[in-house]
């Protein structure tokens, strides 16, 4: 086969949906190999390579994000759904959420607002545009709800995606480590306090290291969701609308 | 799991109308995963097809972030442009969230009762 019949199949090919709902798996298969091949280093994330591998595919071979997408959107559109199902593990901690329940919301409160303040006080400062301001400060939750309030208060929502998910990734892998250098070794905490800065990838991570430290990281993800989704549009329109 | 699915699905859709009905601030996913919370509470005991197909959703929860992630081939130029403030904010105010709110929880929340719940001193390096 010469070089112009396999452009021309790849031009056939990339305009199937298919095509890019296959890449998306085996990307995510070839990281998540990997990310078990170096027992679970939490630099050999799945996500950033399944992200690397894609993004490179495209730039070698021209093709858009668009055609891509026509075929990732049926990954991409589960967000919503899984999103609801977070309901059920934090339903599991409903025991622990009664017991504590005034300190738990404080904590997330608390958690979302040094997040998100932080992260626009500072990106201010060194001189980013508002568009890149409005992307940053939803950065601590999960996709689709940051992206979500990245659109309302006037983000660009795919930069919002890239810095969520950067987000998460940071906190993974240094996270524990600072932690351990400040002392703090109280599992619930930990795991709390990866679960408001660091949504469902400093969860995942949390998981991997303590069951406790999960379950408190799942828990708190999951009100920070609604915590900042309830915070931040207020905010920004008292602060500069 | 079809209907547990379907049940998740209502429960997004019920959240997207209302997000959209009464001008919400909040996304409808999130609306839809308070409807299952408060669903969930009144229930008491969830059946298990629901749990089940809520933990496989959330099993390779991270995959789901892939193609927004891929996304990124749209953004150089932004980058390009922010990457000072972006990496900055990145890791400073993430690392800062993360130590302040560990710190904040380790000293408000009630001593655990049971040891498994801490760091024995010879792991916490």
């Amino acid at each position: 086969m010469g070089e112009t019949d396999i452009t021309q199949l790849w031009v056939y090919l990339s305009t199937k949906p298919l095509t890019g709902l296959t890449i998306t798996l085996v990307a995510y298969s070839i990281g998540f190999w990997l990310y078990q091949k170096t027992d679970r280093n939490p630099v050999c994330n799945p996500v950033v390579i399944a992200i690397a591998l894609i993004a490179m595919l495209l730039k070698i071979t021209g093709t858009p994000y668009a055609t891509y997408f026509e075929g990732a959107q049926f990954v991409h559109f589960l967000l919503g759904p899984a999103t609801v199902a977070l309901a059920v593990p934090l339903f599991r901690q409903l025991e622990t959420l009664k017991r504590a329940l005034p300190i738990i919301i404080f904590g997330v409160l608390f958690g979302s607002l040094v997040a998100s303040a932080s992260t626009v006080a500072l990106a201010w400062l060194l001189g980013a545009s508002p568009e890149t301001l409005a992307s940053l400060a939803p950065k601590s939750v999960t996709t689709p709800v940051a992206m979500g309030i990245a659109e309302e208060i006037g983000g660009v929502p795919a930069l919002t995606a890239v810095c969520v998910i950067a987000t998460g990734i940071v906190g993974a892998t240094l996270g524990p480590m600072v932690m351990n250098l400040a002392g703090l070794k109280d599992w619930r905490a930990r795991g709390f306090a990866m679960g408001v800065a660091a949504h469902g990838i400093g969860t995942a991570r949390a998981f991997q290291v303590n069951e406790t430290a999960g379950a408190f990281s799942g828990l708190a993800m999951g009100l920070n969701t609604i915590a900042t989704a309830l915070t931040i549009p207020f905010l920004w329109h008292w602060f500069f609308g | 799991m079809i209907a547990a699915f379907a049940l998740i699905l209502v429960c997004q859709l019920l959240g997207e109308v209302m997000s959209e009905l009464f001008d919400l601030p909040v996304p409808g996913p999130v609306i839809g995963l308070g409807l299952m919370f408060v669903g969930l509470i009144i229930k008491r005991r969830p059946p298990k097809v629901l749990t089940d197909a809520a933990d496989n959703l959330l099993i390779h929860f991270s995959l789901l972030f892939v193609p927004a992630g891929v996304g990124v081939v749209t953004q150089l130029d932004r980058l390009r442009g922010d990457w000072l403030p972006i990496t900055a904010a990145l890791i400073v105010s993430t690392l800062l969230a993360i130590v302040s709110t560990a710190f904040l929880m380790s000293k408000l929340l009630p001593k655990p009762k049971s040891s498994d719940e801490t760091i024995p001193k010879a792991e916490a390096n």
